[in-house]
């Protein structure tokens, strides 16, 4: 399972890396990015979900 | 002022600073989501108003059929010494692609999560400046004591401008996004005061740079060539005008809220780790901002015969309130965990402040409580409420109860 941000649609709205800090991060210019690989497991996919469901610009994808 | 011809039917004559709306729109907009879905007026010379969060984001994300040349309605659609699209007379808020994205990559890096958390202590410090200044008084305004102090201090400082000018950013502020009803003649001169006031600003910095927005941006280059005075100046505007009323809006609203919901205000002082689930709800709820666009060309869009130079009003606060797109739209949940809310807007042009505006808000409201456990409406006094596209109290008398 993985986590990506496509970063064409993400707009920064910072949603992502406030709700799961342990997955998400910030670039210099604010837009969200995926810490390391992306792997998830099941722990970390709930929280992945969460910050999926709230990303405005819908830019996380989830692969299961 | 003109002389207003009271609205019988928001779907046909909508006017967003017709006092029923100024007062409460939740009630209009909810109307209107089921009769219309977009509202049309001729007021303001022909505009439309969408109400559901679908349409609002498809015109949003369409920068192909709406420009952003011009992004408050008012009575005039082609003022003079405007510069044309893509550029507009405040980027990016104004600009179109290709040239948004220059003019946006410019701010994105000071506004980004790193630079602006290093404020925190500073934005604590001026709220909790402002709270000693009301003097443990059990009688206070919320609005003009508390919250109208806290955004210009902060504004004020990364601009490098004189921190005791925030008076004098309040009435810029009034006269960009309150005072819009004005005919253009009568509008026109209210702006020369700003122009001398960053002009001024202007040339003080090109006499003594220093490490601020405006320095930054006297001195920054793209493709080689620095930034033309007008662009440089267009952009201290906006995130002169950007960053008050609007943050100020929202922590008013937000303590608003409090005062007239004593369960939430128990719940946020008794479980601080609410925190950003309530912020992010505040923002929902109380959305401050409606933007606006121009439709490019005639067109038929969401079953509307669309004209060129059409306003659109694009009400994210209305979007936030779509029953389609969030459960119990119309309740505020203090913990709702699934909040795609759009209070800073979608697409391109997403708030580049909103890392401030939520850290504002966050430390003015998390401050406030620490000082007022309980309180509230004064209700010897009244609320009074912004009018135009940005909403807030501007008066928030409250009874401190302890
Ligand atoms: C709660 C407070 C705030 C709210 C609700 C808010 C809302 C918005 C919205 C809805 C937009 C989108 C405009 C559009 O689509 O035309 C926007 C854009 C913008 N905001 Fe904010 N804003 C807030 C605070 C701030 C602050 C504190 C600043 C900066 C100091 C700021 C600077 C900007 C800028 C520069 C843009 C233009 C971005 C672009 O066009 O690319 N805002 N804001
Ligand atoms: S929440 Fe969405 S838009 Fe915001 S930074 Fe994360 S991926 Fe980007």
């Amino acid at each position: 399972m993985r986590v990506s941000i496509d970063t064409e649609i993400c707009q920064g709205q910072g949603r992502c890396f406030s709700i799961a800090p342990s997955i998400f991060d910030f670039d210099e210019l604010g837009n969200g990015v995926v810490i390391g690989d992306g792997t998830l497991n099941e722990e970390t996919l709930s929280l992945a979900r969460l910050a999926q469901s709230n990303c405005p610009e819908h830019a996380i994808f989830i692969e299961e | 002022m003109t002389d207003k011809k009271p609205v019988v039917d928001f779907a046909t004559d909508w006017d967003h600073t017709d006092p029923r709306w100024v007062e409460d729109p939740y009630p209009i907009w909810q109307d209107l989501r089921e009769r219309c879905p977009v509202a049309h007026t001729e007021r303001y010379g022909g505009g439309w108003f969408p109400t559901t969060h679908d349409v609002v984001s498809a015109i949003a994300n369409d920068t192909e059929h709406f420009t952003s040349r011009l992004v408050v309605v008012t009575n005039n659609k082609y003022p003079e010494g405007a510069p044309p699209a893509p550029i507009g007379g405040a980027p990016p808020i104004t600009s179109d692609p290709p040239f948004h994205a220059i003019a946006r990559r410019l701010l994105l890096p000071a506004f980004a999560p790193g630079p602006i958390n290093a404020l925190e202590p500073q934005i604590r410090a001026l709220c909790r400046k402002h709270l000693d200044e009301l003097n443990g008084e059990s009688f206070i305004d919320a609005a003009s004591q508390y919250a109208q102090y806290i955004p210009p201090g902060v504004i004020a400082h990364m601009l490098g401008f004189p921190a005791e000018d925030g008076e004098i950013f309040r009435d810029f502020v009034h006269v960009v996004l309150d005072l819009i009803d004005l005919s253009p003649e009568d509008r026109a001169p209210l702006f020369v005061p700003m122009a001398e006031y960053f002009d001024q600003q202007i040339a003080d910095h090109v006499a003594h740079p220093r490490d601020d927005l405006t320095s930054y941006l006297l001195n920054v280059e793209v493709a080689g060539a620095k930034l033309s005075p007008e662009h440089v100046r267009g952009t201290m505007v906006l995130i002169l005008i950007a960053g008050i009323d609007t943050t100020w809006s929202a922590i008013g609203a937000s303590l608003w809220h409090l005062a007239t919901h004593p369960e939430d205000l128990g719940r946020l002082v008794n479980e601080p780790d609410l925190m950003p689930l309530a912020i992010e709800e505040f923002l929902r709820f109380y959305a401050p901002v409606t933007m606006a666009r121009l439709v490019k060309d005639d067109m038929e869009f969401a079953g509307c015969p669309m004209k060129k130079d059409d306003w659109i009003l694009l009400g994210f606060p209305a979007a936030n309130r779509d029953p389609a797109a969030f459960d119990a739209a119309d309740t505020f949940v203090i913990d709702r965990a699934l909040n795609r809310h759009a209070a800073f807007g979608l697409g391109i042009h997403r708030c580049v402040g909103s890392n401030l505006a939520r850290l504002e808000l966050r430390v003015a409201i998390e401050e406030f409580i620490a000082r007022y456990a309980k309180f509230e409406l004064d209700s010897s006094k009244v609320v009074t409420w912004a009018q135009g596209q940005v909403r807030g109290p501007r008066h928030l008398p409250l009874r401190i109860l302890g």
